[in-house]
């Protein structure tokens, strides 16, 4: 591999996409943002990497990237998984910007599946990697018949999956990509994030855009936006919670992963955010999987 | 029957037509229909009923004349002047429509409670108890046991689907209901109490209804009015007794003297 002088890739534009496709996209950002929660169609690019693997937060970041951004990209709320990782390093050849792991050194965060637990500011921008944009998609199979749905406000079908969920298993059976109604107006799909991490999205001071590249869709959440999660009046939103600390740092408030860690089926539950576990422990946090060296000896 | 408005007619059609190209669909058709009213109409196959109940009932633009419909706010109003929001609004709540395959008016991908919920989910309801509660309702009014409120439409018999079709219409209480064959397609013992029951929800609601079928048994038992149709065109309009005793046009007299004798 062939890196100019300032450490980045020969031959290609920053930030890979070129200046007219980043315009492009811009312009949608633009419009996204005037209207919370509307999908705006854009012609998204072929990408160095599969459909499903994040090409449309991967336009978006680009799009907004500057020199002395600092990206932070996570993967179920790590780090260091192989997604993260490699769609980090592609910005750091392609653009030649800082990177880091700490949520709160991160003007940019891309994400796939998670918000991190850390609370945003106003300085940054959350980008999320979009599957399926179209809340009413398994709802209601027609294009042309969701558009005009959302072009009318007629959300009710939505509600009656929610009955559905309620009739069938007692509760509200949807945990992940949970249906929010932004600004009053629009219905959301929040992309696969847990509904434990619906409460964050709303009100939150940073921007948050929303990329489906093969869908070709992007839409957004501007900062200090309400963000309603559906629900009934006698069957209210709640999110899910554990009994347990994660077993590293005890924390009580975190969204927790359950690992197996041997083959003889041993559990260990840990925070799917590798940021604020590390941070957490580094401040001297300990969890019952994790006790202190000393303690251990 | 709306008891604030008697005073006029609930739905005035003017000179409808409706051309698929060089097709005729149908021609030239005016009625009113009064609250409270069914009206039937009948004809051969291709003879335009469908086209006529798909353009009044605002599923399909008509090509000419015009569907005026007595609001509850405005009166009189030209379904075909309303915004497209206002028009579906009123398609769910003051409208029914039953089709005349039941897997067409229903979502089967969801239980029969979800299914006479929805429309009132569409309106803006948001209680779980009450929505239930509603629903539980209008399953006992079809005579549809409340205890399979919970199980998926496919479970259902042909009779049970139409059924439910029908309460998950009349669960806003609509002053309008238009019905594309309810019948067709059941053996003849449902039927008859499907006939029966529809007549009783019919005289207990004060609903008006339009009824569009090619079973002349139907509209003897349902109608108090009859529009006879042939290629595209009314050619006979009356009270049912009267077209159907005394039939006037060459065509009526072909239909009555049709049915098959038992």
């Amino acid at each position: 591999m062939t890196t100019a002088d300032d450490g980045r890739l020969a031959g290609y534009n920053f930030a890979y996409l070129d200046e007219q496709t980043k315009r492009m996209i811009r312009r949608a950002v633009l419009k996204a943002v005037a209207i919370p929660g509307h999908q705006v169609p854009f012609g998204s690019r072929e990408m160095p990497l599969p459909y499903g693997w994040g090409t449309g937060g991967i336009q978006v970041t680009a799009s907004i990237l500057g020199p002395r951004d600092v990206l932070k990209v996570i993967d179920q709320g790590a780090d260091d998984t192989t997604n993260a990782v490699s769609i980090r390093r592609f910005f750091a050849l392609t653009a030649g910007v800082a990177t880091t792991e700490k949520t709160t050194e991160a003007t940019i965060v891309q994400t796939r599946h998670r918000v991190p637990e850390t609370r945003l500011t106003e300085r940054q921008i959350l980008v999320y990697q979009v599957p399926i944009p179209e809340p009413l998609r398994w709802l209601e199979p027609s294009e042309v018949e969701t558009r005009k749905m959302h072009a009318l406000a007629e959300y009710g079908v939505m509600h009656v999956r929610l009955y559905e969920d309620i009739a069938q298993h007692g509760r509200i059976a949807q945990t992940y990509d949970y249906p929010v109604e932004v600004a009053g107006r629009y219905l959301m799909r929040p992309s696969p994030v847990p509904k434990f991490d619906n409460p964050k999205l709303d009100n939150c001071p940073a921007l948050q855009l929303f990329g489906a590249g093969r869908e070709k869709r992007i839409y957004a959440v501007p900062p200090y936006t309400r963000v309603k999660s559906l629900d009934f009046d006698d069957h209210p939103f709640s999110v899910e919670g554990w009994d347990r600390a994660c077993g590293l740092c005890g924390s009580t408030e975190s969204y927790l992963d359950e690992m197996i860690v041997d083959d003889e089926g041993r559990r260990l539950f840990v925070c799917s955010d590798t940021d604020y576990c590390g941070q957490r422990q580094a401040a001297g946090h300990r969890g019952p999987a994790n006790a202190p060296k000393e303690a251990a000896e | 029957m709306s008891a604030n408005r008697q005073d006029g007619p609930l739905l005035r059609v003017a000179g409808l037509g409706r051309d698929y190209g060089r097709i005729v669909g149908c021609r030239e058709v005016s009625f009113e229909l009064w609250p409270g009213e069914v009206l039937g109409i009948v004809g051969e196959s291709g003879s335009g009923k469908t086209t006529l109940l798909k353009c009044a009932s605002a599923q399909l633009e008509p090509t000419a004349g015009t569907v005026k419909f007595d609001m509850r706010a405005r009166g009189l109003t030209d379904i075909w002047g309303l915004s497209e929001a206002e028009r579906r609004m009123l398609m769910r709540t003051d409208w029914g429509i039953v089709h005349q395959n039941p897997r067409d008016g229903l979502r089967l991908g969801v239980s029969a409670g979800a299914n006479v919920g929805e429309r009132l989910m569409a309106v803006g309801a948001r209680h779980y108890g009450e929505i239930r509660r509603e629903a539980s309702h209008w399953l006992g009014r079809v005579e549809i046991d409340t205890g399979r409120m919970d199980d998926l439409p496919e479970t259902f018999s042909g009779g049970m689907l139409q059924r439910l079709q029908i309460a998950r219409n009349l669960v806003t209480r609509p002053r309008l209901v238009f019905m594309d064959e309810p019948t067709s397609g059941l053996d003849v013992s449902v039927q008859a109490r499907l006939l029966d029951l529809l007549r009783g929800l019919v005289a207990d609601l004060g609903v008006a209804c339009i009824v569009v079928t090619h079973d002349l048994g139907v509209v003897r038992l349902l109608a108090h009015r009859l529009m006879v149709m042939h290629r595209g065109r009314v050619v006979e309009h009356g009270l049912t007794d009267q077209v159907l005793d005394d039939p006037q046009h060459a065509y009526t007299q072909l239909l009555v003297s049709s049915i098959l004798p038992v």
